[in-house]
């Protein structure tokens, strides 16, 4: 899932000075499960908000939590209160925030965290980056291990000249993610894949992605629409 | 042949090659790379020119090169992936073959974390063997990554890297084998410190048959000091520079380490002189061209054959 860190308070709290009217809008999918911008995050950030007013200060704070930033139905919720406010600030991850933004284009929408990666929960409050979503996934020539994500360089040939104790060059705390393909692969018995040569790619990715699966074209591409 | 190179006259006319290496400086200052080049002219076949080593600016390997080329020198103009996409990788190989710049480096390069721009993106399009397919291609089918047509083909002498080394030390004979097949004409190698293991590498290169396909020269650096010694052995990523080496640096006075380190180095090198299967050495002097003409004497690898004699 996707992986976020609330942003700084200081941060915020200048992005929205200038408003008086503030609603902080929590999201309950992926940023509420790596405890950054879900219900509790928001209610916490509006009470730091409050807290940090200078004396004297008439703005308001309020905040609401919905399903999901990403998707339609959920942010139709927010369409009888939003005309309440002046700003808002999103805690969804960037996905989230633009499709609030596109739905109220006249209002400010704010970022309240910082999205960092697709990546796997450890353990409650420790995530960990495996997927750079770079469209073309060669894990099952490498053992399930992303050499996109894991490799410091994104080597698609085995390991570089300068892994240490087995660890990356980069980070003594990382393992090397082509010592690590190269001992599952020999444990698997197909090591061999490692000697051929995997050719230059075509990088995806590069211009904004769009998925219309296959059944439901036709919901949404009328005849002799060109996309 | 393949190109111009004189460093491929030399090793294709199966004479002991000696390379070196000039690390361009951090200005605009193309005196700066003359006095390097004059210390060199002479010493080496051919001299390597660093490719914004260990992610730290400098002035351009081609632009540095061309330079070393006006000093009578023979560049081999270092390219890293870390900095260019595949557009920018191509365009300099014309730029460079069009300025007679014939003898190509291909390197994955040092990650940006350990330079003066550590906040910069990285490219990474291509990894080194990615780069060597794509320069081979460019010489030998005049055709683009792309497939599109080369109108005049850049006809580059072209080499990478192997690290006998580093981990995981099963595969390292393997990457030379993809190396290989993925089109380099010659190798240097990592500095070699640790005979033993690079002798076992050789060893196993020789007997897949890639010292018949491909030209191997084995890199040398001189220690300068006990604290140079440590540092390469401690800091510098598969580096493998064994206990003996530092022992023997530590029972030698301070102003005398240098003198040593040069002997060490020569020894080193007559040592690498007798493996079979060896067409050269790469001599590392890292900020030390200065030295390079003591060590080549001392080494006895002087004189450099003539390209005509070649």
């Amino acid at each position: 899932m996707i992986k976020a860190i609330i942003k700084p308070l200081e941060e915020i709290r200048e992005m929205i000075a200038p408003y008086r009217r503030v609603l902080t809008i929590g999201c309950g999918g992926c940023v509420s499960l790596c405890i950054a911008g879900g219900q509790k995050e928001a209610r916490s950030l509006n009470i730091k908000l409050h807290a940090s007013q200078l004396p004297g200060s008439e703005a308001i704070f309020n905040d609401v939590t919905i399903e999901r930033q990403c998707e339609q139905q959920f942010l139709a919720a927010l369409d009888s209160r939003a005309g309440n406010y002046d700003a808002f600030i999103s805690l969804a991850c960037g996905a989230g925030v633009q499709f609030l933004a596109e739905r109220f284009p006249h209002i400010p929408v704010f970022p309240g965290v910082n999205t960092q990666f697709v990546g796997i929960t450890r353990d409650i409050g420790w995530y960990e980056e495996r997927c750079k979503t770079c469209g073309d996934c060669v894990l099952g020539l490498t053992a399930g291990i992303c050499p996109v994500t894991m490799c410091a360089k994104s080597l698609f040939n085995g390991p570089c000249g300068g892994p240490q104790d087995g660890h990356c060059e980069v980070d003594p705390d990382t393992p090397c993610a082509w010592i690590a393909i190269y001992e599952r692969l020999q444990a698997q018995g197909r090591l061999e894949s490692m000697n051929e040569i995997r050719p230059a790619r075509n990088w995806q990715g590069q211009t904004p992605g769009r998925i219309l699966v296959e059944e439901y074209r036709t919901r949404y591409v009328q005849d002799g629409d060109k996309s | 042949m393949k190109s111009e190179s004189r460093l491929e006259k030399i090793l294709a006319s199966g004479q002991f090659a000696l390379t070196g290496e000039l690390g361009p400086p951090r200005g605009a200052d193309a005196d700066a790379v003359r006095k390097k080049a004059r210390y060199l002219k002479g010493m080496v076949d051919a001299v390597n020119i660093t490719d914004n080593q260990t992610a730290v600016v400098r002035m351009s390997s081609l632009a540095a090169g061309l330079i070393a080329k006006q000093e009578g020198l023979e560049p081999v103009c270092q390219m890293v992936c870390r900095d260019r996409n595949r557009i920018a990788m191509q365009s300099d190989i014309l730029g460079a073959a069009a300025l007679g710049v014939n003898t190509l480096l291909c390197l994955s390069g040092d990650h940006q974390k350990f330079g003066d721009h550590p906040g910069c993106k990285k490219v990474f399009d291509l990894d080194s063997i990615q780069l060597l397919s794509m320069v081979k291609a460019m010489r030998d089918e005049g055709r683009f990554q792309s497939g599109a047509e080369i109108t005049v083909r850049p006809k580059m002498f072209i080499g990478a890297a192997a690290n006998p080394f580093a981990e995981p030390h099963a595969f390292r004979v393997q990457r030379l084998a993809k190396k290989v097949a993925a089109g380099t004409d010659f190798i240097q190698t990592q500095c070699v410190y640790n005979m033993e293991r690079f002798q076992t590498w050789l060893k196993q290169a020789r007997d897949m048959g890639l010292t018949e396909k491909v030209y191997i020269l084995a890199g040398v650096t001189p220690l300068k000091s006990l604290g140079m010694a440590r540092y390469m052995k401690n800091n510098v990523p598969g580096m493998d520079v064994p206990k003996e080496l530092i022992k023997r640096l530590q029972g030698v006075e301070k102003k005398d380490q240098a003198r040593e380190g040069i002997a060490m180095c020569c020894e080193q090198i007559q040592h690498l002189r007798e493996m079979q299967g060896l067409a050269g050495i790469h001599l590392m002097a890292i900020e030390w061209e200065h030295r390079v003409p003591e060590i080549v004497k001392q080494a006895g690898l002087l004189p450099r054959p003539e390209p005509e004699q070649a």
